[in-house]
């Protein structure tokens, strides 16, 4: 068996899902590493998350500031290379502003934040699909007040996962989560790492970060 | 220099706030009233005398920082 994905979760002043999507990754089998906003360096890797929270508290927009830590450069160069990056939430927004995912999100249509279990549809994961056939339906938790997507007028997204039967946040054409051209980078705003352990009401979540492990074991192996 | 930034969301990005606002103000009669968009003001104060130098300063701050150019427009006000 070959070893296990090494994979770096990004911590940023106010990020608040770091460990919890840690603990999810290690559940499936990941070696995790937490990685300081401040190391310009990352050690060998074969993923990295970008968790979910309120990176620098959210001021000015979500996401905007964690755009300039020490570690952004080292990740857009880990991304450029192929290698497999998974973006949640606020980690979501950050891919965004990075430009290293399309669109932007903007606050919910209603004006309110939602915490609720919402169904997602999987349309086109990139490289993630190992357990992410087209069509499947996963349930798992939202919880933000901006995560309306709008996408770039010039950059039409591949879109990765819809909303099905409602959507919280009245993102455009219903979407959930987006994958960049080379199909290596992945944001959603559901969390997968809230959704691992059947006390929690679904385990749909650990199918799409064992998807996203086996990418990252994949393109090691490639390499 | 007093420089002031005023940040919105493009035509066409649905400004939830803005509508919410135009919907509280329909309800309180004015009825005269549409097309309501919110923004945020910056104001920056740069160590400049020149005002077309400071006015460049604050367009590369806004294409950097101050504004997302996916979804926000912005105006320079000096």
């Amino acid at each position: 068996m070959s070893r296990p994905a090494r994979v770096g979760v990004l911590v940023f002043p106010g990020s608040l899902d770091d460990r919890d999507l840690a603990r999810g990754l290690s559940l499936c089998g990941a070696d995790v590493q937490m990685i300081w906003h401040k190391d310009a360096r990352l050690p060998e890797l074969d993923g990295i998350g970008v968790p979910g929270g309120f990176s620098y508290g959210d001021y000015l927009r979500c996401g905007a500031m964690a755009r300039f830590s020490p570690v952004m450069r080292a990740l857009l160069e880990f991304a450029s290379g192929g290698r497999p990056v998974l973006g949640i939430c606020n980690g979501f927004q950050i891919l965004c502003e990075a430009r290293l995912l399309p669109g932007a999100l903007v606050r919910n249509a209603e004006l309110r934040y939602v915490c609720q279990d919402v169904r997602i549809a999987v349309d086109d994961p990139g490289q993630m699909r190992s357990e992410l056939a087209p069509g499947r339906e996963l349930v798992m938790p939202v919880k933000h007040g901006e995560g309306a997507y709008v996408p770039d007028p010039e950059h039409k997204p591949r879109v990765a996962f819809r909303y099905v039967g409602g959507n919280p946040n009245g993102s455009t054409d219903d979407i959930a989560g987006v994958v960049n051209d080379a199909g290596n980078v992945l944001g959603l705003m559901p969390h997968p790492e809230h959704a691992v352990d059947p006390l929690l009401g679904s385990t749909d979540g650990a199918r799409l970060l064992r998807s996203f492990l086996s990418a990252c074991t994949a393109t090691r192996d490639a390499r | 220099m007093k420089v002031r930034v005023l940040v919105s969301l493009k035509p066409g990005v649905l400004d939830a706030q803005g509508r919410a606002i135009e919907h509280a103000l329909r309800d309180l009669g004015y009825a005269q009233v549409s097309g309501v968009r919110t923004g945020k003001q910056v104001v920056l104060d740069i160590d400049s005398r020149d005002p077309e130098a400071a006015r460049a300063l604050a367009r590369e701050l806004c294409e950097k920082l101050l504004a997302n150019p996916v979804i926000e427009q912005y105006e320079i006000l000096i």
